[in-house]
């Protein structure tokens, strides 16, 4: 059997979308902030797969997975910080209840 | 052609991929979820591994699984208490997001067949890339060279650390 | 000629107005008025050295042989235009304009001096010293003008500068609807005369009067023969400019503001309402008058227009009871005596009699200018005694004031024309020009020189014989109103010398002053001798005219009131003014207000506006719909997020497919 381009693409799709549903339907914010790594995660795949099938001589997917890691991390880390802060705040890691920032 | 081995590899990889994704935000215990999110990590770094990117597959399991997901399991000790579950999701609120998730799938679909020529691509054949080709790469300046992202990189890490600890520190 | 005096003659009132407009709230009454007229006393002097040098001095520049020459002292480009077409600012210097610089300069220096008693105590007395600065700098800047865009300009002035002194008393609101009545009736007078000044300006490329005046055929030419609506355009442009002098010297049908301007200071009113301002259309149309000359049916629109104004005056003055009014009354029929005698003046681009009509008429705006003012400042000096403007409250004030009984009977007699008073000379030119012409305008013009001798010694009857009201009881009464009051007394000095001086002249200029010699149309000398066939006439209608007057208001009887009585609608449509206010206002409210203003209101509140605030109700209502998407909740914004992209992915791929 030829694994060709698609039969990465085709699980990637599937993890992004699991993170769509997530992170639309989860109320925990780190859930939602899991979601949103597996979302991130499926686009790195992408990167990587692009570059290795279709451009096999360069580095750009390559790199941009990497870098994508690196924001990951740091976006994760600041998120929890949030998160952290806001449940010292009101005991409770609810999306539904973190609504003063519209004022 | 693939050999049977590989075959069977990237089988296993995608399933994993799939079910623990799923898994993943399915389950109601946001302990599992992270633990799940593991195993897909995981999973993605075995991808890479086997598509012949065996530093980009290291450091996948070094910063995601064993820095972010670590994170993710203190901050859940830290705001969960023991036997706290996420409450059943109403069947409205689900359909509605395999809605949205279906549509982005579609979405995505959509743009795939509209490429329908480069998604039946074989991998072509490729060498490893080396630490030494990695570390020009990503200090260099010339062209395909990535010195400044990398330093911005660097600068947002920083900004992250002092950032994370303004936001969390105790007032 | 030297350029400093004409440039000091524009610059003194001018400064005179800065300085008493800008730091007058810091002075002294006393120093405003003296500063005022001291600056006046020195235009009047720098004018009639200017006037003595341009008749007397022989200079060739002024005059060559018997011809009296037209001089340009100075004109600079102000605003250019084209190359042909510009506007300019000058000097011009000409037997006419000399003539206005002495008549202004005099009854602006007298009436600054009368005002220093008339006016003491008023509050704003510096602003009324600043506007009579202002107003003269206006009238002569306008005299002077070297082209037709410069007269306009210091048209607009005095018609402003006459405004803000209609308002003068800007707490009586009568005084502020007959300022906004004076300027708007003017404004739409001026709005011809601008018209006029495009399509001349357009025809003949330039602005200048000298070339256009000293070659009238070259402005006729230069219109080749256009036509519009069966007149030529040259007419349209002739008579759209004297619609502006009609407005400024108040003819049927623009007369409705002067009488109404007597709201301002009686002063003002002989001033600018009485000797310059309006007889500013007339020195118009003189200054015009070789172009007036090619179109006979301009003038005869001139002419007709002044004789009917001149009767209709002249028969509302004999029904009036308000002084003033009676004076305002009677100055438009004596302007309108100078229209006509301009129209009559020529024939089918003939000057006739030498151009009698043309002489005689700067000779009446000149005469007219002297008792006209003596009347209205007599007639200041009155109300100033009595405190009221009609004549039903006064009578027999001969004994109490005989300075002002003795020069306003002066004024009276010049106006009537009886000899050797200065009227009698210049009404007698302009009868001979009107005969020369027909004897219908002849005949017309002597029954309307009658009715005038008639009004105005019924008006002297009235108020200095008749009967005498109880002064004493009515000062009682006002006393007990805590009123301050007292008997009728004549007035101060600083308003009996200019009475007496212009007594004096009025007595004197008709046979002392060698008018036909200063100023005729072509400057060719004019030998004034008197016609005793028609003086004779005229002589006998206004002794006639007076006798009845005597005969009627010489001592408290019931003849008038019987007579009022026998045909009462006559009296009170006269009494009315023959109605042309309510015909006004029946047009404005009625017609223009109502059948198209409304109209254009309700459009602008429903349509106009609606679709304002409909634009603003769908968008406050939009806004409201819309507020709800900032809920905060992050899922929802995830949600939009996410429709937004698909939308966006599925345009993009099909886009690329």
């Amino acid at each position: 059997m030829d694994i060709t381009l698609i039969w990465y693409l085709v699980p990637a799709l599937v993890m992004f979308c699991c993170g769509v549903y997530g992170f639309l339907t989860r109320r925990n914010m780190i859930a939602m902030l899991i979601s949103l790594e597996l979302m991130l995660n499926a686009v790195d795949i992408n990167f990587v797969v692009f570059n290795r099938y279709l451009y096999p001589g360069s580095m750009e997917g390559w790199m941009f997975t990497l870098f994508g890691i690196a924001i990951a991390a740091a976006e994760t880390a600041l998120a929890i910080a949030i998160i952290i802060n806001l449940f010292r705040v009101s005991k409770n890691i609810d999306v539904r209840d973190a609504t003063h920032m519209k004022h | 052609m693939e050999s049977v081995g590989s075959t069977i590899c990237y089988w296993i990889i995608a399933l994993a991929i799939v079910i623990f994704s799923v898994l993943t935000v399915t389950t109601r215990k946001i302990l599992r979820a992270a633990t799940y999110l593991l195993f897909v990590l995981f999973a993605t770094a075995a991808l890479y591994f086997k598509l012949d990117y065996e530093f980009l597959g290291s450091v996948q399991i070094a910063v995601y699984a064993g820095g972010i997901v670590v994170l993710f399991v203190f901050s859940i000790l830290l705001t969960t208490r023991p036997g706290d579950n996420s409450e059943q999701l109403e069947s409205r609120k689900k359909a509605l997001g395999i809605l949205g998730a279906l549509a982005a799938a579609g979405a995505c679909g959509w743009a795939l067949c509209s490429r329908c020529a480069d998604i039946f691509t074989s991998a072509p054949s490729m060498a490893n890339p080396t630490m030494h080709e990695i570390g020009n790469a990503m200090l260099g300046t010339g062209h395909g060279q990535y010195l400044l992202p990398f330093e911005a990189v660097s600068v947002l890490l920083l900004a992250c650390i002092i950032g994370g600890v303004v936001i969390a520190r105790k007032r | 000629m030297d350029i400093t005096i004409p440039v000091l003659i524009l610059a003194i009132p001018l400064f005179m107005f800065l300085l008493l407009g800008l730091a007058g709230v810091k002075m002294s009454h006393k120093l405003a008025g003296i500063l005022g007229t001291l600056g006046m006393g020195t235009v009047l002097v720098l004018s009639y050295f200017t006037a003595y040098t341009y008749w007397f001095s022989g200079s060739p520049e002024f005059i060559d042989g018997t011809n009296r020459l037209q001089f340009t002292v100075f004109n600079m480009e102000w605003l250019r235009f084209t190359d042909f077409l510009s506007i300019k600012l000058g000097f011009l210097l000409d037997p006419i304009s000399a003539l206005l610089l002495v008549v202004i300069t005099t009854i602006s220096f007298m009436v600054h001096l009368y005002s220093l008693g008339y006016m003491k105590g008023e509050k704003g007395f510096q602003r009324y010293y600043a506007f009579l600065s202002l107003f003269s700098f206006s009238m002569l800047g306008l005299v002077v003008a070297t082209n037709i865009f410069q007269m306009y300009i210091f048209w607009e002035l005095v018609g402003a500068s006459s405004f803000l002194l209609i308002g003068f008393f800007y707490t009586l609101p009568s005084a502020v609807a007959a300022c906004k009545k004076a300027f708007i009736v003017t404004r739409f007078a001026d709005l011809g005369f601008l018209i006029g000044i495009l399509i001349l300006s357009f025809y003949t490329n330039q602005l200048d009067f000298l070339p256009m005046t000293q070659n009238p055929q070259g402005v006729l030419s230069s219109f080749g023969g256009a036509t519009f609506m069966g007149a030529s355009v040259l007419t349209w442009a002739l008579v759209l400019i004297f619609t502006g002098g009609m407005g400024k010297s108040a003819m049927l049908p623009l007369h409705i503001w002067l009488p109404d301007a007597m709201e301002g200071p009686t002063p003002v009113s002989a001033l600018i309402h009485a000797a310059t301002m309006v007889v500013a259309g007339v020195y118009l149309v003189a200054r015009l008058f070789p172009l007036y000359m090619l179109e006979d049916a301009a003038l005869t629109f001139i002419t007709v227009v002044g004789a009917v104004t001149a009767f209709y005056a002249a028969c509302v003055a004999c029904a009036q009871i308000d002084i003033k009014r009676i004076l305002a009354f009677s100055t438009i029929s004596q302007i309108a005596f100078m229209m006509v005698s301009l129209g009559v003046a020529a024939r089918n681009g003939e000057v006739i009699h030498e151009g009698l009509g043309y002489m005689a008429s700067m000779f009446h705006l000149f005469t007219h200018a002297m008792f006209k003012a003596l009347l209205f400042l007599g007639a200041g000096s009155l109300i100033h005694a009595v405190h009221s403007n009609n004549y039903t409250a006064m009578g027999g004030l001969r004994k109490y004031m005989p300075i002002t009984h003795w020069t306003f009977l002066i004024g009276c007699l010049a106006i009537a024309g009886i000899w050797p008073f200065a009227g009698f000379f210049s009404k007698d030119e302009i009868l001979t020009a009107c005969y020369a012409n027909s004897p219908l305008w002849g005949v017309w013009m002597t029954v309307v020189a009658g009715m005038t001798a008639f009004y105005m010694f019924r008006m002297y009857f009235l108020i200095f014989w008749w009967e005498n009201p109880d002064y004493a009881a009515r000062v009682k009464e006002q006393e007990a109103h805590g009123h301050h009051a007292s008997m009728p007394h004549e007035s101060p000095l600083t308003m009996t010398i200019p009475l007496v001086f212009l007594a004096a002249v009025s007595v004197c200029c008709g046979w002392m002053v060698p008018f036909g010699e200063l100023v005729t149309y072509d400057g060719h000398e004019y030998h004034i001798h008197i016609d005793w066939s028609i003086a004779s006439m005229s002589l006998v209608v206004a002794f006639a005219a007076i006798g009845l007057a005597a005969w009627l208001y010489m001592k408290k009887n019931d003849k008038p009131a019987r007579m009022a009585d026998s045909c009462r609608w006559l009296w009170t449509a006269a009494n009315r003014r023959f109605y042309w206010d309510e015909i006004y206002l029946f047009v404005t409210r009625r017609i223009i207000f109502d059948g198209i203003c409304k109209p254009i209101a309700w459009f602008d509140r429903h349509i106009i506006d609606g679709t304002m605030n409909g634009l603003a109700y769908v968008t406050n209502s939009l806004s409201g719909a819309i507020k709800g998407f900032q809920s905060g909740k992050v899922q929802m914004y995830i949600w939009w997020y996410l429709v937004g992209a698909v939308v966006l992915g599925i345009i993009t791929a099909v886009c690329v497919l």
